[in-house]
């Protein structure tokens, strides 16, 4: 099935939050914090609120009210205090976009500057566990004797990992139109990866009731959890709004992109893991060292992963927290899975080659009967099959273990291999099926952020229905539609889909009207651990002249259930699966230690991988029917691409120089300090 | 972005007419209008140059004349490039993108100015943008900062692949200007920064390029590589242009230019003084890239740049040599 909203998207008719053609628009512009650390001593705008076409500024000297309840980075310009460099401390609001960065340029803020710290050590005097980490697991676990599993092994390896900040940089810049009606109603147009929740969101920060507000966002240039959360654009364009008395649009900047509106936090992760002379697991001990601002906390769980992952009797995974003077960081493709797995994956590699065991082997050898952590059965586990499948399409049978042997002139190549993993959840949704002129119309507050949730929700309506999809018109995108949950944690489809099909039940029932909510339904689903896995395979070369690394080949195999349209989950495949070579040889966002903030804010500067960084990627699926998941017998497909690529290619780069960089991004630089 | 003037010259003496105090000439913009956004450039008057009639790639007996306005893609793609200085449409090629390069001139990609984070963050101090406030990176980020020719005032490198073929073919760069006409030899062009990083080049205020000429090519093999950590569209972090003319063993004729480690494209006149007349051999070559090397000062995160500059050299003799 083609993609129902291609056409208006290739045209260019697909309107995004920026584009809405509203009379009399008027824009706004942020300041941003200067200092990483201090107080606003005095803002004048003097000079600003002078100049041609200025309606506003907003900033801590007259702060725009907020409900109490607002919190962390979207209380904008309620307290004095810095937080970060690149903090929003003020902006400018003018009639147009020109005007609006004039000013804000000629806003001059004054700051008592203190001493910042901005960097990540695993000996930092500020580290703390985390009640809970994101969303809400137990920070800490353990079970079993770690110390005597790992006394008891015949192998152990106890290695170190770090991993840089990285930022989601979707295409679309964050962006929202706000306007306010008459009777205070406010409608955002919001780049938002949901938009019920953007609206509670935004409802509770200004203090409004829930149904004053409503958030469209029919269609969003992609997200990758950086627009999961409500971000501080949507506030400023409703309050600039209020303050101008006019609508108000705002886009970011790529620059701003990096300073507020999230970013995965810089792990450094320790693993001791132990096997005996089977090569089963003795022990397993992941411990994760995160950064969060001051503002608010938001602990990845990247040690969480490792609960699901393999059969051991000793089993520790912790999260220690260290709050710096540095923006918030959020929700980036797979939170947890992918730096975890990254870490633990390279980790089980290096076991593998201590222990002498080939590396789909030792994983094979620990494959747990029911989920280690919890105990609860898997409702599908398919990941041996996804490694056997993999190293079957691979050639690995061919792959001589020993490292630094394959040399082709310059060239040192090298093969690798890691696991794959994400859960697969669902959350409460509802929907509406009606029926109109012989069609039906889905109504859904779902999100389409680029994915194709809108053609993968009509061939799960017309299915239910038992029509041709042409007969189904999904809308979703908008607050006022059946409330329903953020495109994220790769559980849309799984959720959305579920109330779709409920709802298309009901309407068979009813003959004109189907409505669902599935709460009940989804407190179920607690009985069974839920998770899709894969395996990825890497070839790269590796430069001994100029220390480039290439990555000529790359395969993914997944078991993610039920794919509901092929051409859709190849392109979130892929896409993940690139995403995690970018993280693995290129993506990188320095801190600056001595201003505070973030260096490298562009494109030009952070690299993601272009076409010619991928020459030969390839995903492919198994057969997964797994009745206990949901109507459509699907796992989420959005995160689970970029989960394990790193290590695979991390692998791949040892096995052809002999060397582990256990420092992401594996560079020309780090490769240049290898002796080969 | 501040208000400016915008005026199209017709004309080389009309470009350099129309250059009132606080003017810039505009080529394709492909530097200079993210420069302009960045609040980096602050231009009161844009004089655009890309439409002057020096978009042309002639012959001049066994020389060649490429004018100033010719666009990247053009030149790269130019039969004359192609068959006598390929090292030169290959430099081309490995720089930027094809958009970048269909708008990008040759007076522009010479004129491009450095990719150091701080320069391009008018929220940072940086002596080059702002001379005298101070130079953060050589503290900072300087990964991909210069090894050769730096000051203390500034570490900053010129990110061209094109200039770095220019310099190794020994090209002179035409200029008019209020101050007359002048031919500046490559890599003369580009200045080291001492205490003045906030002049990239030689140039006086209102010089216009007017076009590049190029000498009959070297004899002997040429290459052009570039290092980089992503396969496209990006800088490089080293380059090289090289050129050998091996006689019965012996080196007769050695050109070497080095791109991305200094403020300037860097002849590695040293490494060539040691070649020339001695033995085509990988030990010739490992003691030319180290004579060239010995003035190479890291710092603690370009440190990698002295091996990958030494592997470079000997990498490309050997295979110009084979
Ligand atoms: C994302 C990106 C990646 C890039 N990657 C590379 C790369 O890998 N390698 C590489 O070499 N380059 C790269 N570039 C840089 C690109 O080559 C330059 O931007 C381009 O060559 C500049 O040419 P232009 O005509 O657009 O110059 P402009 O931007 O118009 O001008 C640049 C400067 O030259 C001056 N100028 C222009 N014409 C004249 C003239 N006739 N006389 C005097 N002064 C003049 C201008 O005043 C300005 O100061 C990249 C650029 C981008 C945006
Ligand atoms: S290296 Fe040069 S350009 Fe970079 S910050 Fe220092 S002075 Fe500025």
């Amino acid at each position: 099935m083609n993609r129902v909203e291609g056409r208006v998207k290739v045209t260019g008719l697909a309107t995004y939050a920026a584009e809405y053609p509203v009379e009399g628009v008027t824009y706004a512009y942020p300041v941003q914090s200067r200092v990483a650390k201090g107080r606003v001593r005095r803002v004048d705008a003097s000079a600003a609120l002078a100049m041609p076409g200025v309606l506003a500024v907003l900033s801590c000297e007259d702060p725009p009210r907020l409900a109490t309840e607002a919190e962390g980075e979207l209380a904008l310009f309620q307290s004095r205090d810095v937080a970060y460099r690149g903090q929003l401390v003020a902006a400018a609001v003018a009639d147009t976009y020109e005007n609006a960065r004039a000013a804000a340029d000629a806003i001059v803020v004054e700051y008592d500057q203190d001493v910042h710290d901005v960097s990540l050590r695993a000996d930092h005097p500020g580290l703390y566990r985390p009640e809970v980490v994101n969303p809400a697991f137990p920070s800490d676990t353990e079970k079993g004797d770690i110390e005597a599993g790992l006394d008891a092994a015949e192998t152990t390896v106890d290695v170190t990992y770090t991993t840089p900040v990285l930022h989601n940089n979707p295409m679309e810049p964050h962006a929202a139109l706000a306007l306010w009606d008459e009777e205070g109603r406010l409608l955002v147009y919001d780049t938002a990866q949901g938009t019920s929740s953007s609206r509670d969101m935004i409802a509770s920060t200004l203090g409004l009731p829930k149904e004053h507000v409503r958030v469209v966002s029919r269609h969003v240039g992609g997200g990758f959890g950086s627009k999961g959360t409500t971000r501080p654009q949507a506030v400023l364009a409703a309050l600039a709004a209020r303050a101008a008395g006019r609508p108000v649009k705002i886009a970011l900047t790529r620059q701003q992109m990096f300073d507020v509106t999230g970013y995965r936090t810089p792990t450094i992760q320790r693993l001791r893991l132990g096997v005996d002379s089977d090569g089963r697991l003795t022990a397993l001990d992941h411990t994760a060292y995160e950064q969060s601002s001051t503002l608010e906390e938001f602990a990845e769980q990247t040690a969480v992963p490792a609960r699901v992952m393999y059969a051991t009797p000793a089993l520790r995974t912790a999260h220690r927290l260290v709050r710096l003077d540095v923006a918030t960081p959020s929700w980036m493709r797979a939170p947890g899975e992918c730096p975890g797995m990254y870490a633990l994956e390279s980790a089980m590699d290096e076991l593998a080659f201590a222990a002498g065991i080939d590396p789909i082997e030792l994983r094979v050898r620990n494959e747990p009967e029911t989920a280690p952590d919890s105990g609860l059965p898997f409702s599908s586990r398919n990941l041996v099959a996804c490694l056997r499948e993999g190293a079957r399409r691979f050639g690995w049978d061919r792959r001589d273990p020993a490292p630094g042997i394959v040399r082709e002139g310059e060239w040192m190549v090298g093969t690798g291999v890691a696991a794959s993993t994400y859960p697969a959840v669902r959350r409460p949704s509802r929907a509406r099926v009606t029926m109109r002129e012989g069609d039906f119309l889905v109504q859904v507050a779902a999100a389409d952020i680029g994915t194709g949730s809108r053609t993968a929700l009509t061939a799960i309506a017309a299915g239910a229905l038992g029509v041709a999809p042409d007969r189904v018109h999904v809308e979703l995108g908008d607050s006022d539609l059946p409330e329903a949950p953020v495109a994220g944690g790769s559980m849309g489809t799984a959720s959305w889909g579920s109330a779709v099909v409920r709802a298309c039940e009901a309407l068979k029932v009813n003959g004109t009207e189907g409505v669902a909510d599935t709460t009940d339904e989804v407190k179920q689903d607690a009985r069974l651990a839920r998770h899709a896995f894969g395996a990825q395979f890497a070839e790269v070369r590796v430069n001994a002249v100029t220390g480039e690394v290439r990555l000529s080949r790359l395969l993914g195999v997944f078991a993610a259930g039920r794919i509901v349209d092929p051409v859709l989950a190849r392109s979130q495949f892929i896409g993940g699966m690139t995403m995690g070579a970018g993280m693995a040889l290129m993506e990188e966002t320095l801190t600056d230690e001595e201003f505070g903030g973030f260096l490298r804010r562009d494109l030009a500067q952070y690299h993601v991988p272009a076409c010619a960084d991928l020459p030969d990627v390839e995903a492919v699926w198994l057969d997964e029917d797994d009745g206990e998941l949901n109507p459509m017998g699907s796992k989420g497909i959005g995160e689970i691409g970029i989960v394990g690529t790193a290590a695979a290619i991390g692998n791949a780069v040892h096995h052809a120089t002999g060397h582990r960089v256990r420092d992401l991004p594996i560079t020309p630089p780090k490769i240049l300090a290898l002796r080969f | 972005m501040k208000t400016f003037e915008y005026a199209r010259a017709e004309s080389p003496a009309d470009a350099v007419r129309k250059f009132a105090p606080g003017a810039m000439y505009l080529g394709g913009g492909t530097n200079l209008v993210d420069l302009m956004r960045l609040g980096v450039a602050r231009p009161d008057h844009l004089v655009d140059v890309s439409r002057l009639p020096l978009d042309a790639v002639e012959e001049a007996g066994d020389r060649v004349r490429i004018g100033a306005a010719v666009r990247n893609s053009d030149l790269a793609a130019h039969p004359l490039i192609r068959s006598r200085y390929p090292m030169l449409a290959r430099a081309l090629l490995a720089g930027a993108s094809g958009q970048v390069r269909n708008m990008a001139t040759v007076a522009g990609n010479l004129l491009q100015r450095t990719r150091c984070a701080y320069f391009q963050d008018v929220t940072r101090p940086c002596n080059k943008r702002e001379p005298g406030s101070g130079c953060p990176a050589i503290e900072g980020d300087h990964t991909n900062l210069a090894i050769l020719g730096a000051s203390h005032a500034c570490v900053a490198t010129h990110p061209s692949d094109m200039a770095v073929a220019l310099a190794a073919l020994d090209a002179e760069v035409h200029v008019t200007g209020p101050g007359g006409d002048k031919i500046i030899p490559m890599p003369g062009l580009h200045r080291l920064p001492g205490d003045a990083p906030e002049r990239d080049t030689v140039l006086d205020p209102g010089d216009l390029i007017t076009g590049v000429e190029l000498p009959a090519p070297p004899p002997g093999a040429s290459l052009y590589r570039k290092v980089r950590e992503r396969a496209s569209f990006a800088f490089a972090l080293a380059s090289i242009a090289a050129v050998l003319d091996v006689r019965d063993g012996t080196v007769a004729g050695c050109r070497i230019a080095l791109g991305s480690l200094a403020h300037a494209p860097w002849r590695a006149e040293r490494a060539e003084q040691v070649l020339v007349g001695g033995p085509a051999t990988g030990e010739a070559f490992l003691t030319a890239a180290e004579a060239e090397l010995e003035q190479a000062r890291a710092l603690p995160r370009n440190a990698f740049k002295v091996p990958l500059a030494r592997n470079l050299i000997v990498r490309a003799l050997e295979e110009l040599a084979s």
